[in-house]
């Protein structure tokens, strides 16, 4: 086991290293002057050399590279052109909105894919079964920024339930709650209905099994059976695909927190661009990249724990 | 026996409705998408404009029509881009298995899949600005690993098979293999990747250009329609949802035929539903 984590931890920290090339090479090196890039079409060539000499791109691209990376490790960020704070406080600021939303539609999303696949799977060519995957089928298809902004349009504009966007601040954790539930549900139905078939193929995939039937021959029923031992084996794909959902929905916020007006990552990334704010861009891209990979090293890992064929690999 | 699946007639159905749409908008729209014509604005649906207009005066039908235009074009050369590039380098990785290359093209694949892409593409065309070629870059980048992995699943387990040691045998090179052998039999594979790779690509089309990053005006697509609805939302509900309703049609279609083509093409898949 200790060897498997090992190997898996060697293979996160290259993907980390690769990364953060791909990115810092993609910003950086490649559209030419990012000094120039940053202040726009009205520049002078003085603004520009003391944008460069802040920003230290006088250095080589090796001495940048390191720099940006070396600082991130002990959480200097850098700090923002337009906003003129530490990128590392802007973070700590808005993580706290995209973290909870990302969190409330995976709850969301695996609350009503759950139970959506175990009946399709135990009614499985049933009128039930063919309705449910009828629906989650349309669930796929709805872009997630289409169905907030009829969420909007229904539940704020016509019913006023709720704030058409905005967030209401963690003082008063209720109001913040509710502020989060409309961006949560846009971002919950794809991934729920990808997660309902996902459940649903999984299910039928174990209950085909040979100890199931074995489970049934020593007289359990269908419902013990599916409950104590299709449920615990079918949830190997179903926990990739939530692991896999969890980085999804930390940067699928980037456009459902546009839409809402709420102050989070993706909105802040999203500012950066149309700001021309490279500083912030790059550490929020490489934040989000770094959490997807470290979600995804944890469902390794977690497997390995739960099905100790897979450490052999 | 071989009955054509329900899924695929309605998905293919869906998907000609919409292909025909955009190569019609070609010759002929009902009214030109580019006229801004104030005196036309925001007339209801009926009469000379069949959906209406919205707050520009332009025919919505019309913009839902090259719309799709707009919206085929970029995920089928994002497609394109994933075929060509992960195909061959899917093909390279299982023909060379176990090698330095095959490694190397993995951890690659690994790699671009860690990347959220939806981020990386609004990064690639925030900083070498938003175009329908820039929106097609980056959708594209994220379709090879997707090829590359198919591409090499498929062709592990025939490497293996009777028939490809017989074309070793018989001195064939792996190049000659992979391309007479390997290729016409993951075939089956790859269209029906293709499908939902096409469905996803106009989804990210929509996204992108929904921030402002896609095609550029005067282009008409979904993705702007609806981000131009949103102030209008309120008073005008049916600007929005049009072109949201078109997007899930597309999309939808696309998905039961690739569901379709997949129980039709596999029939082990086939058989294991029965």
């Amino acid at each position: 086991m200790l060897r498997y984590i090992l190997s898996r931890l060697l293979s996160l920290c290259l993907s980390l290293i690769a990364a953060s090339v791909v990115i810092f090479g993609v910003i950086e090196v490649i559209p030419g002057d990012p000094a120039a890039f940053m202040l726009g079409l009205n520049a002078t060539d003085a603004n520009i050399a003391a944008l460069r000499a802040e920003l230290g791109l006088d250095g080589t691209v090796v001495a940048r590279y390191w720099g940006w990376v070396s600082g991130m490790m002990t959480g200097d960020f850098g700090i923002s052109y337009t906003y003129r704070v530490s990128v590392s406080d802007l973070i700590l600021d808005r993580i706290w909105i995209s973290l909870p939303l990302a969190i409330y539609a995976l709850i969301l999303s695996t609350l009503i894919a759950f139970p959506i696949g175990l009946i399709a799977a135990s009614a499985r060519g049933t009128l039930a079964d063919y309705g449910i995957m009828g629906g989650t089928q349309l669930g796929i298809a709805v872009p997630n920024f289409w169905f907030a902004m009829l969420l909007v349009l229904l539940f704020a504009v016509n019913l006023r339930w709720f704030s058409a966007g905005g967030f209401a601040g963690w003082d008063n954790p209720a109001a913040a709650v509710k502020s989060l539930t409309l961006p949560a549900i846009a971002l919950a139905l794809p991934q729920a209905s990808i997660l309902a078939r996902v459940m649903r193929s999984a299910l039928l995939d174990t209950l085909g099994q040979d100890y199931i039937r074995t489970a049934r021959a020593k007289g359990l029923t269908r419902r013990q059976a599916v409950l104590r031992h299709a449920l615990r084996n079918a949830m190997i794909p179903v926990l990739t695909i939530i692991g896999l959902q969890f980085s999804f929905l930390l940067a699928g916020a980037i456009i459902i927190e546009n839409v809402f007006f709420l102050p989070g990552l993706g909105r802040l990334i999203f500012q950066g661009i149309t700001q021309r704010d490279l500083i912030v861009v790059e550490s929020v891209t490489m934040l989000l990249v770094f959490a997807v990979i470290l979600v995804t090293f944890l469902v390794d890992i977690a497997y390995a724990a739960v099905d100790p064929r897979l450490r052999r690999r | 026996m071989n009955r054509v699946p329900t899924s695929f007639l309605i998905g293919a159905a869906l998907s000609v409705v919409f292909v025909a749409a955009a190569a019609l908008s070609f010759l002929w729209t009902p009214h030109d998408v580019t006229s801004l014509v104030i005196a036309n604005r925001l007339q209801p649906a009926g009469g000379d404009f069949v959906l209406g207009t919205d707050q520009f005066g332009r025919d919505l039908l019309s913009m839902l029509m090259v719309g799709a235009r707009t919206s085929i074009a970029v995920a089928l050369v994002a497609v394109g881009i994933g075929i060509t590039l992960g195909v061959p380098l899917g093909l390279a990785a299982a023909a060379a298995r176990g090698s330095l290359l095959d490694e190397v093209i993995m951890r690659g694949n690994d790699l671009i899949f860690a990347f959220p892409s939806l981020v990386i593409a609004i990064l690639i065309t925030a900083v070498y600005g938003p175009s329908a070629t820039n929106a097609i870059i980056a959708i594209g980048i994220f379709n090879i690993p997707v090829f590359a992995r198919v591409a090499r699943g498929g062709a592990l387990s025939l490497w293996t098979l009777d028939y490809v040691l017989a074309a070793r045998t018989a001195g064939k090179g792996r190049l000659r293999i992979s391309a007479e052998h390997i290729l016409p039999n993951i075939a089956n594979l790859l269209i029906v990747q293709a499908t939902i790779q096409f469905s996803l690509g106009v989804l990210a089309e929509a996204a992108l250009s929904y921030v402002g990053l896609g095609a550029q005006p005067p282009l008409p697509s979904w993705g702007r329609m609806l981000s131009d609805a949103q102030t209008m939302i309120y008073s005008h509900p049916m600007l929005a949802i049009l072109p949201g309703m078109a997007i899930v049609m597309m999309v939808l279609g696309l998905n039961l035929m690739g569901d379709g083509l997949r129980d039709m093409l596999d029939p082990r898949l086939r058989r294991r539903r029965q």
